[in-house]
């Protein structure tokens, strides 16, 4: 057997760090099956326990292996309502593939499994002919999902197939959250989440876009016309540094600058109404997936040069290594133990460079991290014409400041049940980052799937943690 | 009998000079609504999402009003949209109301388009009970709008740059006179940035506390993107979910017109294009 994951194909640096499309080329059928021999279908299957939607995972690798992909992605969509999109940005190297068995054999790499995953998704979408039936709708209860992205879809996707009838409402003019106004194209296109949204649909969740839960709807209305609630909003509000020249022209919220670009289709300006200004030198302040994504749409964009400017190591980054390796293999340049301190404008506004200070890393603080420490007198300044903050999100007060009786946390998420979702509201649950706090695709998910079950045990009497 | 359809547009009058009177069909917008709010629009596929204030409401016929002038490549194709027409996206009643109370006396300003959202706010404030006067201003006669509304609930004192009606001059201008004359207990001011940041001046001037109602880029108009943000009292403030109405004398009025001309050369690349293919087509 081998020992290294079978390799996936890719655009190559050079081309693909001026275009839109996806990076990761995906597995032929060849390479798959190949891959899936590497499975020792071991009896433990630990890799299950790292799955926070628990796929049957030995399960689906054993039909691809075999030669069964139908049956293979049967499996794993019973499991999991997006495989294609879990394929694709799930951070298996900490998840499903850190457990792996054959990962922890010496000098051996864990099963590709998230590729797998991917493989027979994509493969399903083009041979398979689907033949959804509208679950929907066959039980008399009704059920409102609050919000479109991995948690509303999953709950909305599970409570259509238990029968109920479900209602999601989108603020946006597109389903999907962050999965189409935040994650770029070049990690997933847009069309991949369309099919999975399509199949929602198709299961007979209705879908009311361009509807603010609070505003367009009030929450009484919600509350009194359904038998329970999914919220799963997500964190939905950017931070800022805060730092003097913070509102400058040219000093974007990664939110902001994904969003014209991903969902609004800036970097087809001007055939899409959507402008961004693009800058010839940029900073991402932050080192997670978004300030990924954001250097390197920037770079796509036709940037010269991008800088990502994280106040900790590489060792402590919150990114993804597979992210990061793309990052770095694309040019993007890290500035490690860097800490903005203000960004410097020109008399109309723009921001035209950023003064900086080194930092040293000192014991650790709360989070376990090292804490880092500016050295003094090490300020310098670095020219830059864009910045982007990636520097994290809290909760969006839309919803919540409209909402009655809603108990919410010292940091402004919603308090929720960890194991159920129920909230301190009757018949109300909550998953996702509006909970956690921002965290992965596939927690969200994993969290709609629980409360999905929770709700369906409060629907049908058997357990009602309200009753006093 | 056919029905409406949803973001309908059910009435379609011209107003004034570049200036358009909409009707358009949105049951819950309508009924949802307050004075203060604003609907975030998006034409077609490829358009942009624009903030529009909602001028007025008919929960009843599930209609309501907005009032736009035409300045760039969107607010032009909506200009071009015909009654039974409808627009692809609307989203709202979004951002927080007017605080209406009973203050007394109350001057109201407004200028341009701005006109349109003070009309409700106006409305709200005469229900409930406060005695007002509006000043309403334009560059000449001929961009003036809604003022027989504004009569029927106010006095009304118009400004014009060239005199052509009313007084010759600026808003502050009418401000200055009215605020010598008799003594107001809160004023609003609505309309280009500038004007508002002058009026805000002239209010501090003689000590009356004034509301504003900014109108910042804006993407998703629900407090996840930040770029409407404006500094208020030193503060980040988000003008989507924190305004879009805030204390005149609390922002930092030089910060947001910078702001305000962020994407100017990539707004006229994008008007020219259009108006150079609508050209094209005619």
């Amino acid at each position: 057997m081998k020992n290294r994951k079978t390799p996936m194909k890719e655009q190559s640096p050079e081309s693909r760090r001026r275009n839109f499309e996806e990076v990761a080329l995906g597995y032929t059928l060849e390479e798959a099956l190949e891959e899936a021999q590497r499975c020792l279908q071991c009896p433990t299957h630990p890799c299950v326990s790292g799955c926070p939607v628990e796929i049957d995972i030995p399960g689906f690798i054993r039909k691809l292996r075999d030669g069964k992909l139908e049956e293979s992605y049967r499996i794993l969509k019973s499991y999991n309502n997006l495989p294609a999109v879990c394929g694709r940005v799930c951070p298996q190297e900490v998840q499903c593939e850190s457990r792996c068995v054959v990962g922890k054999m010496k000098d051996s790499e864990p099963v590709a499994i998230g590729r797998l995953e991917r493989f027979v998704a994509d493969w399903a979408a083009e041979n398979l002919e689907e033949d959804v039936k509208p679950l929907a709708g066959s039980k008399k209860e009704k059920v409102a999902v609050v919000g479109s992205g991995p948690a509303g879809l999953t709950a909305a996707a599970d409570l259509a197939k238990m029968g109920y009838h479900v209602d999601i409402f989108e603020a946006f003019h597109k389903p999907g959250g962050v999965l189409v106004y935040g994650i770029p194209e070049f990690r997933l296109p847009k069309r991949i989440v369309e099919r999975e949204v399509s199949y929602i649909r198709k299961l007979g969740v209705n879908f009311h876009l361009n509807t603010v839960v609070g505003k367009t709807v009030k929450v009484k209305e919600l509350l009194s016309e359904y038998d329970a609630v999914f919220i799963g909003t997500g964190a939905g509000t950017p931070k800022f540094m805060g730092i003097p020249g913070t509102n400058l022209n040219g000093v974007y919220s990664a939110n902001e600058f994904l969003t014209r670009v991903n969902l609004m289709k800036a970097y087809l300006f001007p055939e899409y109404d959507t402008p961004i200004r693009v800058g010839k030198k940029v900073a991402v302040i932050g080192a997670g997936n978004t300030a990924m994504d954001a250097a390197r749409s920037a770079l796509r964009l036709g940037a010269e040069k991008v800088y990502i400017v994280y106040r900790r190591t590489e060792r402590e980054m919150p990114a993804r290594r597979e992210e990061y390796h793309h990052a770095l293999e694309e040019g993007i340049e890290f500035l490690w133990l860097t800490l903005p301190i203000r960004y410097i404008g020109d008399a109309n506004g723009n921001v035209e460079a950023m003064e900086c200070v080194r930092m040293e890393l000192k014991e650790a603080d709360g989070s376990g991290r090292p804490r880092p420490v500016p050295i003094e007198g090490s300020n310098f300044v670095l020219e830059v014409d864009m910045v982007i903050e990636a520097i994290g999100q809290g909760p969006n007060r839309v919803l919540l400041s409209e909402f009655p009786g809603l108990e919410l946390n010292e940091r402004g998420y919603i308090k929720a049940d960890e194991d159920t979702g129920a909230t301190s509201v009757k018949g109300v649950f909550a998953g996702g980052d509006i909970v956690t706090g921002a965290a992965t695709v596939i927690k969200a998910m994993g969290a709609g799937k629980k409360a999905a079950q929770f709700i369906h045990s409060y629907l049908t009497g058997e357990w009602n943690p309200w009753q006093k | 009998m056919g029905g409406t359809a949803l973001n309908e547009i059910v009435k379609k009058v011209k107003i004034a000079e570049d200036v358009f009177d909409f009707w358009i069909h949105s049951p819950s917008v309508s009924k949802e609504a307050r004075p203060g709010q604003f609907v975030v629009i998006r034409l077609h596929e490829k358009g942009e999402r624009i903030p529009l204030t909602v001028a007025d409401t008919k929960p009843e016929e599930g209609l309501f009003r907005m009032v736009v002038k035409v300045v760039g490549k969107t607010t032009h194709e909506l200009s071009l949209k015909k009654e039974g027409d409808t627009i692809l996206d609307v989203v709202g009643p979004l951002g927080n109301p007017s605080e209406i109370e009973n203050y007394g006396n109350v001057l109201l300003v407004g200028g341009g388009v701005g006109i349109a959202t003070l009309y409700p706010i106006a409305k709200a404030l005469k229900e409930a009970g406060n005695n007002i006067t509006t000043v309403l201003g334009a560059r000449t006669k001929d961009y003036l709008i809604m003022v027989d509304e504004f009569k029927e609930i106010s006095d009304v004192l118009l400004v014009t740059d060239d005199g052509s009606a009313g007084m010759k001059g600026v808003v502050t201008d009418a401000m200055d006179k009215l605020f010598r004359e008799r003594k107001f207990d809160i004023c609003w001011a609505v309309g280009p940035t500038i004007m508002m940041k002058f009026c805000t001046l002239k209010a501090r001037e003689f000590g009356v506390p004034i509301w504003v109602s900014l109108n910042p880029i804006m993407v998703d108009g629900t407090g996840m993107c930040g770029a409407c943000r404006v500094t208020v009292s030193g503060q980040i403030k988000f003008a989507c979910v924190d305004g879009p109405e805030f204390r005149g004398e609390e922002v930092d009025w030089d910060e947001l017109l910078k702001r305000l001309a962020q994407y100017r050369e990539q707004e006229k690349i994008s008007y020219e294009r259009f108006l150079k293919t609508a050209g094209e087509s005619e």
